[in-house]
């Protein structure tokens, strides 16, 4: 995939149409793409510091329902798993069962050091596990520590923008 | 009301619960193991060690500069309480006395920090109890106290902010101002949050007479902080033995007395962190008058090199008191340094207090004993 | 820790107990009598201590290891450090059935250091997973290289 691709342009095209015409010509991925993208539930799964900031980015000042995230108890009714915080041995089998629980089509953000790479504690930890990439698949990686609850709204976009060029009716190569 | 059941009565029709570590109301990564029969429940044991991250094995092989984020991230809620106790701690090891003004701005930011922690606090108890709007006017009022702190050091949870010997920055121009202007508008949201939660008659339900701790029992589990208090008893070690400059300020410690219920039930430990915010407000104001001038990085020493010799330096944090022992063998880092964290004491009371409970009165137990895992785990 | 204490410790225990240099703490030199000592610290009227602050496990080289406990009265207001130092395989009497909050900081010595203690209720780990083996907070642990098919230290292949 080379760097035009990646950058999807027109995010309102398909509005767009509906100004000139009454009858609108669109691929069906698209369609699917568009709706998927912009309702993303997702998945508290907070386990440290990075917890509260994903909590703080669901609060009143930097809101997260408006981009069409709530937030779900349960994988089950889950698009997005976040993982933010630190994830140890002990905590990491229950990660990846409760990653096979969720229903496809899913993402993983990793949030915070500690979960894209053992973050502080990875010369002496010899409890934490160095990334939460050895577990799951992740799909986009924020970093700091704690990140801003900007940086993870820039996160979120980032993954609208790879749902977008998803191919849900194609079979993938 | 409900009565504590005889336990012998509990027949073979007992079922195992497991409320896993992963649940939206515990507060972290907790599992609790409830034996319920029914509805009510006969045990509950808390299962801990899912953020255990290596703390104490990290400052064997740390200097003693470089602790100091390590404590910020054992307790995320109140990370200066835990550098400032830290702090105090290596300079009782080294014999230092602070400028005046260092003293000052620590006992400015802590009770900031000691508001701030409150805050979640309570907006998290009554989230687990149903009220989900007071949960949101909380952050929002945080959000303003996470702003004067980004004003103060530029980051917004885990400061790393003070140091043995010193803090890191001084105040920046208009501080002071902007402090009493966020105090002016926060007083009277205080006086929302009873209207709205404190005096609700579905909140005063569902957390009166529930979880009462009787003080002896509390003293026994080393229960301390607010969860104490609101039992009745007056131990506040920034009245009894005060440190840094606490003697020069005028406060109360506001204790439980039971005006909804039982002395020591949910709603008193919860009110306890009401009242303890208006102090918090006051002594700040005085703070802010009466500050001296100086240079914060008078005593900041180049290299930590304590002598040998063991410490335990206590202080009052926003859940309780916490412990620094540190072993120094001359090297510049600790031999052995442990931390004792208010939470681990305070949550091994789940047990004694619930037992006999439905089990939503576990959790709002569980929300008014105030845990953090981070520090609970180390 | 005041002259007074000193004076009523060592009429009553004289030949089991030692302080250090700087009259700080109180050194146990034998562990079976630590049951009796601690009692009488708990029960006496004079001592009363009742509040438990602190019980800290270390690690001395050489198969050494020690306990500290921090003791405090809340109505006398005093305080108290004593400290016990074992051999490896000797245990230590329990405190928890004295004060109840020994119970999960001598199950944490136990899970760290390896420290056991006799008569207590339920001596588990409890901050590593019950299949950990060894325990890391001595000096000489390694860092094992797998756990349950996961990788335990830091791939350091793309920089080193």
């Amino acid at each position: 995939m080379s760097h035009e691709d990646y950058y999807v342009k027109d995010d309102f095209t398909l509005v767009e149409k509906f100004d000139k015409d009454n009858v609108v010509v669109a691929k069906l991925e698209d369609l699917i793409n568009w709706g998927r993208a912009g309702s993303p539930w997702f998945f508290q799964f907070g386990l440290a510091c990075c917890a509260i900031e994903m909590m703080a980015a669901a609060g009143p000042r930097h809101d997260l329902e408006r981009f069409g995230m709530m937030p779900r108890a349960t994988p089950r009714q889950a698009d997005v798993m976040i993982v933010a915080g630190t994830v140890t041995l002990k905590m990491a089998s229950r990660v990846k069962r409760l990653f096979e629980q969720m229903a496809d089509p899913k993402y993983v953000i990793s949030m915070g050091s500690c979960s894209n790479s053992g973050g502080p504690y990875w010369q002496y930890g010899y409890h934490v596990l160095k990334g939460v990439d050895i577990v799951v698949p992740v799909d986009v990686y924020i970093p700091g520590c704690p990140p801003r609850p900007e940086a993870l709204i820039q996160g979120i976009l980032e993954l609208q923008k790879k749902i977008k060029l998803d191919t849900p009716l194609r079979k993938k190569s | 009301m409900f009565k504590i059941i005889d336990k012998s009565i509990i027949s073979a029709d007992e079922m195992v619960l497991n409320m896993g570590p992963q649940h939206p109301s515990t507060h972290g990564v907790l599992r609790l193991k409830i034996i319920t029969d029914g509805e009510i429940v006969s045990k509950v044991e808390p299962i801990i060690g899912y953020l255990h991250r290596c703390f104490e094995k990290h400052c064997e092989s740390l200097s003693y500069e470089q602790i100091v984020p390590f404590t910020d991230r054992c307790d995320y809620l109140a990370s200066m309480h835990m550098s400032h106790s830290y702090s105090m701690a290596v300079e009782k090891l080294l014999d230092l006395e602070l400028p005046e003004r260092v003293e000052y701005i620590r006992v400015i930011v802590a009770e900031l920090q000691r508001i701030a922690s409150h805050l979640i606090a309570v907006g998290v108890f009554g989230l687990d109890v149903g009220a989900i709007t007071p949960f949101t006017w909380t952050l929002r009022d945080r959000e303003r106290i996470l702003d004067l702190f980004e004003m103060l050091c530029g980051a917004r949870l885990l400061y790393n902010y003070v140091w043995p010997g010193g803090v890191s920055h001084d105040l920046p121009p208009k501080f002071i101002e902007e402090t009493h202007k966020f105090l002016d508008y926060f007083l009277p949201q205080i006086d929302e949050y009873n209207q709205i939660l404190s005096t609700n008659k579905i909140f005063i339900e569902r957390s009166a007479d529930v979880g009462v701790l009787p003080l002896e029992v509390g003293i026994n589990y080393g229960v301390t902080g607010p969860t104490l208090r609101g039992s009745g008893s007056t131990f506040d070690l920034r009245k009894d033995e005060p440190y840094s400059v606490y003697n020069k300020f005028d406060f109360d410690v506001p204790v439980g007395e039971g005006l909804m219920g039982t002395v020591g039930d949910c709603w008193d430990r919860y009110y306890v962190k009401v009242l303890e915010m208006k102090e918090s407000a006051k002594i700040i104001r005085q703070a802010l008058d009466s500050i001296p001038k100086g240079d914060v990085h008078e005593v900041l020493p180049k290299k930590i090199r304590p002598p040998k010799g063991e410490v335990y330096s206590r202080y009052e944090s926003a859940r309780g008191d916490v412990g620094f022992y540190i072993r120094s063998a001359g090297k510049n880092m600790p031999d052995r340094l442990k931390m004792r964290s208010p939470a681990y004491c305070n949550l091994s009371v789940l047990n004694e207090i619930s037992a006999g409970w439905m089990m939503s009165d576990v959790i709002a137990v569980l929300g008014s004993l105030d845990i953090v895992l981070g520090e609970i785990d180390r | 820790m005041s002259i007074k204490i000193i004076d009523i410790l060592d009429k009553k225990f004289k030949d089991s107990i030692n302080f250090s240099e700087n009259q700080n703490s109180l050194f146990i030199d034998d562990p079976s009598k630590w049951d009796k000592i601690s009692k009488f610290l708990h029960q006496n009227k004079d001592l009363k201590f009742d509040y438990l602050m602190c019980l800290s496990g270390y690690d001395l080289t050489d198969n050494k290891l020690g306990v500290a406990y921090n003791l405090y009265s809340t109505s006398l207001k005093h305080y108290l450090e004593v400290r016990i130092e074992v051999e490896s395989e000797i245990e230590i009497p329990s405190v928890a059935n004295l004060w109840r909050t020994a119970n999960w900081h001598e199950r944490e010595a136990y899970d760290l250091l390896g420290i056991k203690f006799t008569d207590h209720p339920e001596l588990k780990r409890i901050l590593l997973p019950e299949d950990w083996e060894g325990h890391p907070l001595k000096k000489d642990y390694e860092t094992p290289d797998f756990y349950n098919g996961m990788p335990v230290p830091k791939d350091k292949s793309y920089w080193e």
